[in-house]
């Protein structure tokens, strides 16, 4: 294992180049199912930002007026219209979601079973509840008539991309819900303490596992942040 | 091994007090975000408050969440110099979406 003598290595550029350069590992102090998780995480990035981008290309080239998000998005409450209140729970609930699971692999790696377990519980709710609101602005959008092919605001793209935009994201986290669940159990139930084996692998459990779960985590958060911008506020 | 595990456990594991910042960061970030659609800001304003907003927030999640910032530079570089090949790409596509704006308005309204 190289870890032993990572301190002793040049760092920066310097540590990046002899890094690169060196005899077998590459990537220095990071197990390999970490860089496996980046290396998903970056065509992971390629893909939203293809839709990201003909997002923005089909917005920039359309004649007709695109809807006005924050009224699209309004919420009545009393009556009054609260622009984008929905989506701004939504981010909060995320964001809280994120905290949790960074907490969880820092208590993780403290060998604190019980509160990585409950705090990737948490995690696991704040996704559900993600989702559920999702579900719930995607049936008030199709109630008032907004559809893939038109809807009654304005330019007829923004359906499809709403669609993709949001649906693609909104399987990413519910992928990772049904994974913080699972991690969960694992968790209480000590697998990462004893070194248990796991049911698809015969690779000895380990907590860096937790922060491998988290780094996807954090990315749909991350991806979030852009939609957000880009979709909901611009 | 047990030597390599602990220096993995004190090279991972930092205060729960750095969580924490970025945890709150990240709220007050996001509040700051909404209020610009809540004030209604406009044009330049809003596209640069926005902007800000979320790459603030884009690097607080991958930087500390996402342990880059204690990582080696050699993982660190080869996440982040494909992000220019998007930044391209956006250039790219943005000069295009204008050039099918300009020949729609040209030839199906000009022109009938």
């Amino acid at each position: 294992m190289p870890d032993n003598t990572l301190n002793n290595l040049p760092g920066g550029f310097k540590g990046m180049s002899s890094d690169l350069g060196s005899d077998q590992t590459a990537f220095k102090g990071v197990q390999w199912g970490k860089v496996m998780m980046w290396i998903f995480l970056l065509s992971d990035t390629f893909i939203f930002s293809c839709f990201l981008i003909s997002y923005m290309k089909g917005r920039a080239s359309t004649v007709v007026d695109w809807p006005n998000p924050s009224e699209v998005f309004a919420l009545h409450v009393g009556g009054v219209p609260v622009p984008l209140l929905l989506i701004a729970i939504m981010t909060f609930v995320l964001i809280t979601s994120s905290g949790t699971m960074a907490l969880a692999v820092k208590y993780g790696y403290e060998r604190n079973r019980k509160m990585c377990g409950w705090l990737i519980v948490a995690t696991a709710l704040g996704g559900l509840t993600f989702v559920g609101m999702q579900a719930f602005e995607w049936s008030k959008l199709i109630h008032e008539g907004v559809r893939p092919w038109e809807n009654p605001f304005g330019a007829k793209q923004f359906g499809s991309f709403f669609f993709m935009i949001t649906g693609f994201h909104g399987t990413h986290v519910s992928i990772g819900v049904i994974f913080l669940f699972i991690f969960a159990r694992k968790v209480l139930r000590g697998d990462f303490d004893t070194g248990k084996r796991g049911f698809f692998t015969t690779m000895k459990s380990d907590y860096v596992a937790i922060e491998i779960l988290g780094l996807y985590w954090h990315f749909v958060d991350l991806v979030w942040v852009f939609i957000f911008a880009f979709f909901y506020l611009w | 091994m047990e030597e390599t595990q602990k220096k993995e456990q004190t090279a991972s594991t930092h205060k729960i007090g750095i969580y924490l910042w970025i945890w709150g960061l990240l709220f007050v970030l996001s509040f700051c975000s909404y209020m610009v659609d809540w004030f209604q800001f406009q044009g330049l304003l809003r596209w640069t408050l926005i902007l800000i907003f979320m790459f603030l927030k884009a690097g607080l999640i991958m930087a500390f969440f996402m342990h880059l910032f204690w990582e080696r530079y050699a993982l660190v570089n080869v996440l982040l110099w494909p992000m220019t090949a998007i930044a391209c790409f956006i250039g790219l596509m943005i000069a295009e979406g204008k050039y099918t704006v300009f020949t729609r308005l040209l030839y199906f309204f000009t022109e009938g």
